[in-house]
């Protein structure tokens, strides 16, 4: 079973606690809005990327040498 | 570190491991506190992404952070319903290691917004490894009285043995 450890300030005692069925349900809703966020800024990042490349090979369609356009960026 | 600091508490996850650490029934008698971590989770992963909450509050944090992995830098937004204070190592990182990190929260018990800082070091003996720094407010007015931190960036998964965290408090004189 899942648990967790909670510490009291106010006595310094620790008990272990297993996690609640709701619990247990919003940390699988936050893993399925982590999952969502991670997927978002992977594919900003791939369309960051794509866009470099189709800039470079533009430019390099125009006559820029591979230095010409390494200076650019 | 200065004598303005006290341990209000600290923990050592123990053989069973912990899904979460939480500090309950935090004193108000503080100016600022510091929670302090060492933590390494049992995921079948090379990192994980820690997170962190108060007073089991799931909404209203707002943050940004920069996290290099040793061959370039990024910057992102955090999510709303917690804070992700760094990144440590999981079970595919090199053995033993546990990533190390602090979060500020400055006037804690007052009647304003709470803002926090963080730094976090992800140890590994490999090329990747993740350093994190960053910044947030959680939108609320209340005094916070609880911390948890945690990984809820996934459904399942523990700390291990030997990770702690160490809650401080400060008092501005």
């Amino acid at each position: 079973m899942t648990h967790k450890l909670i510490v009291d300030c106010s006595t310094g005692v620790t008990t272990e606690v297993e996690l609640t069925a709701e619990e247990v349900a919003q940390r699988e809703a936050d893993a399925v809005a982590f999952a969502e966020i991670k997927a978002a800024e992977e594919a900003a990042a791939q369309a960051k990327a794509d866009a470099k490349a189709s800039a470079e090979a533009k430019l390099a369609a125009l006559g820029l040498t591979a230095d010409e356009i390494a200076a650019l960026s | 570190m200065a004598n303005t600091y006290t341990a209000i508490a600290t923990v050592t996850v123990g053989s069973g491991g912990a899904s979460t650490v939480e500090f309950t029934s935090i004193p108000a008698t503080y100016t600022d506190l510091l929670l302090v971590f060492s933590l390494r989770s049992d995921r079948s992963a090379s990192s994980i992404s820690s997170s962190l909450i108060v007073n089991g509050s799931t909404s209203s944090y707002s943050s940004r952070y920069i996290r290099g992995d040793g061959s370039s830098v990024a910057s992102y937004t955090g999510a709303s319903s917690y804070f992700n204070p760094g990144e440590v190592p999981a079970a595919t990182a090199t053995s033993s290691t546990f990533g190390n990190g602090m979060v500020y929260i400055p006037n804690y018990a007052g009647s304003t917004n709470k803002s926090f800082s963080f730094d976090n070091v992800q140890e590994n003996n490999t090329t990747g490894a993740y350093q994190t720094m960053g910044a947030g407010l959680w939108s609320n007015t209340s005094a916070i009285t609880s911390i948890e931190i945690g990984h809820r960036d996934y459904a399942s998964g523990n700390f291990v043995q030997y990770s702690t965290a160490t809650l401080y408090g400060i008092k501005n004189s």
